[in-house]
């Protein structure tokens, strides 16, 4: 964020009392409810009576667990899923969509196709867990049906039942979910490209995909670099679509960090445990996003 | 100003169709966008389908008669009308108080330039990296505590507070851009900052702050973890939470889920179509500084 000339203007006491209502909840909220987390990550407690301090006995204990380990892995499977994949699909479409169905076609023509795409992103979650568990049911399901009925039942697997192509329905699903968002933020940086460049391009008579790649991904890196930290973050972060779909089975095939957590506060009651899941998820995600902002800036200020 | 707020493209003259090239492009986007719409669609298909006439004339079959009986039964089984009110309650509660209070916020940090200024929202940008479950059994038990727990005012005062962090980014985003010259022309008048807030800002910024309660809003209707833990009796739960405890349900009715689908999905479709170019809008804005 550039904010110029560093002077406080008069009134500053004023300004402060603007300040103080967001900046006090949001610490007692949000820094309330974290330290609380970090204190109950160094304890032993089921939910109820005194939690019992343990000192670092939590996280002494997710360095020899192997379905931890697991979730992590799988974070890094959903990172292909929700942030490169649907970022590569992303620029590809939105360059089409702007720049080759807009020109051509028109306003109607693209708006339709974003709406298109966009329309998996505003779908809640679960409802989204209701379709495509139906679509990928065994036996009734859509996808299976289908398959069935065209002769090709030896396809029709029980896509959420096995450890193998569990992660891979729903990483399928994932870019599914994904795409729309992209979409719509490059499409928005190449309404900032300058025309003149890609006329200049024109006339050196560049094909479409030359120019797509020597002027317009260029000239979307600020957005390229957002939409790749926003979705690394949600790909980390990841717990709604598995919660509904597989809820990290089947055995822990699906387990990303934050299902287990969860598992951990609300089943399993090791709230302790769970809660050091938590933190270790937190602590990754503020250092990753740091350095990836800082990664962006070096980028930003070398060009 | 303006120029942030209106970045559509604007209209412009067609480029001449040579060749069936453009008419291919044109194709393979129009099929990969149907398989985006692909599930809704054959959701929609199914759901006015009897289970006798799916089973007998497969999935992709249009149905021969439209059967809502399903549809209707999953919306009075579920009190539907009562969780859209629920949700209604909660998302516009907390989409007015959170473009309130990030609007203050924001307006100290981006008009007020208040010294410190960085650290204030690094420490609000602490609220895109936190996951939820590293807040949510802490609010969980103290929401217990205050006798809070099962009750709207708790979501309310939570979402209306994660979301400051989001709104206060991006609203100074907005303000660092705003034009220097009017403020220091009003400070020179002697304008006091609620002075310039009332008669300058807030007229110039409503767009931007209908945009952001419009993403609040559907921002919230769609939160899931936090009510999942917190409302534990039906008559409080919000849509998006009614449609996850039915997930489980209907396992031997295909057709009664895809009718519970399309009614989950209705709401937010609608709200969609109507706010699409505030709500995409809002997107941008809020993505690129």
């Amino acid at each position: 964020m550039r904010m110029s000339s560093p002077k406080t203007h008069s009134g500053t006491r004023t300004y402060i009392a603007f300040l103080l209502p967001g900046l006090l909840s949001f610490a007692v909220v949000v820094g309330g409810s974290f330290g609380y987390n970090i204190y109950l990550s160094f304890t032993e407690w089921p939910g109820y009576g005194a939690p019992k301090w343990i000192g670092l006995g939590n996280y002494a204990q997710l360095m020899h667990d192997p379905t931890f380990w697991a979730s992590f892995l799988h974070s890094f499977e959903f990172i292909l899923a929700m942030s490169i994949i649907p970022t590569f699909l992303g620029l590809l479409f939105a360059a089409i969509i702007y720049d080759f169905i807009g020109n051509y076609f028109g306003q109607r023509a693209s708006t339709f196709l974003r709406i298109s795409f966009y329309l998996p992103q505003i779908i809640a979650l679960p409802v989204t867990g209701i379709l495509w568990s139906w679509m990928l049911s065994p036996n009734l399901g859509a996808i299976n049906t289908m398959l069935k009925t065209i002769g090709l039942s030896r396809f029709a697997l029980n896509w959420l039942g096995e450890a193998g192509s569990a992660i891979f329905a729903l990483s399928i699903m994932m870019i599914w979910i994904q795409v729309g968002y992209t979409i719509i933020i490059f499409v928005a940086g190449m309404a900032r490209i300058d025309p003149a460049l890609d006329e200049a391009g024109q006339l050196d008579g560049a094909t479409w995909f030359q120019r797509f790649r020597i002027i317009t991904v260029p000239q979307v890196y600020p957005e390229l670099a957002i939409v790749l930290l926003t979705t690394t973050v949600a790909a980390l972060k990841v717990f709604g679509p598995v919660f509904v779909m597989t809820q990290g089975g089947p055995g822990n095939a699906t387990q990303v960090p934050a299902m287990y957590s969860y598992f951990n506060f609300f089943s399993t009651q090791k709230v302790g445990y769970g809660a050091a899941v938590a933190t270790v998820l937190a602590l990754l995600l503020t250092v990753l996003a740091i350095y990836l902002l800082r990664l962006q800036r070096k980028l930003g200020a070398s060009r | 100003m303006r120029n942030i707020l209106k970045r559509q493209k604007t209209e412009q003259h067609l480029k001449p169709r040579h060749g069936a090239q453009p008419w291919i492009v044109l194709g393979a986007m129009f099929f990969a966008a149907a398989l985006w719409l692909f599930p809704v669609y054959v959701a929609l298909l199914n759901a006015f389908k009897t289970p006798q006439e799916y089973v007998q004339s497969g999935v992709l079959a249009w149905p021969s008669k439209l059967d809502f009986s399903k549809i209707t039964k999953f919306w009075v089984d579920t009190d539907f009308t009562g969780k859209l009110l629920n949700s209604i309650k909660i998302s516009l509660s907390v989409s007015i108080i959170a473009v309130l209070l990030s609007f203050f916020t924001a307006y100290a940090l981006g008009i007020g330039r208040i010294k410190g200024r960085m650290w204030v929202l690094g420490f609000f940008m602490v609220a895109f990296t936190i996951p939820q479950e590293a807040l949510v059994y802490p609010i969980y038990k103290v929401s217990k505590q205050l006798n809070l727990y099962d009750t709207h005012l708790a979501l309310i005062i939570v979402f209306s507070v994660l979301n400051i962090g989001f709104g206060t980014y991006m609203l100074s985003s907005v303000f660092s851009q705003f034009p220097e010259e009017i403020l220091e022309s009003a400070r020179i008048d002697g304008a006091s900052p609620l002075r310039i807030m009332r008669s300058i800002v807030l007229p110039l910024m409503r767009p931007t702050l209908f945009v952001l309660a419009v993403m609040f809003f559907i921002y919230t209707w769609n939160e899931f973890l936090i009510p999942l833990v917190m409302l534990a009796s039906n008559e409080n739960q919000t849509v998006t939470l009614a449609m996850a405890i039915t997930t489980g349900q209907y396992t031997s009715d295909p057709t009664a889920r895809a009718a519970a689908a399309i009614v989950g999905i209705a709401p937010s479709v609608i709200f969609f179509l109507i706010f699409q170019r505030t709500l995409m809008r809002g997107i941008t804005v809020g993505a690129v500084k």
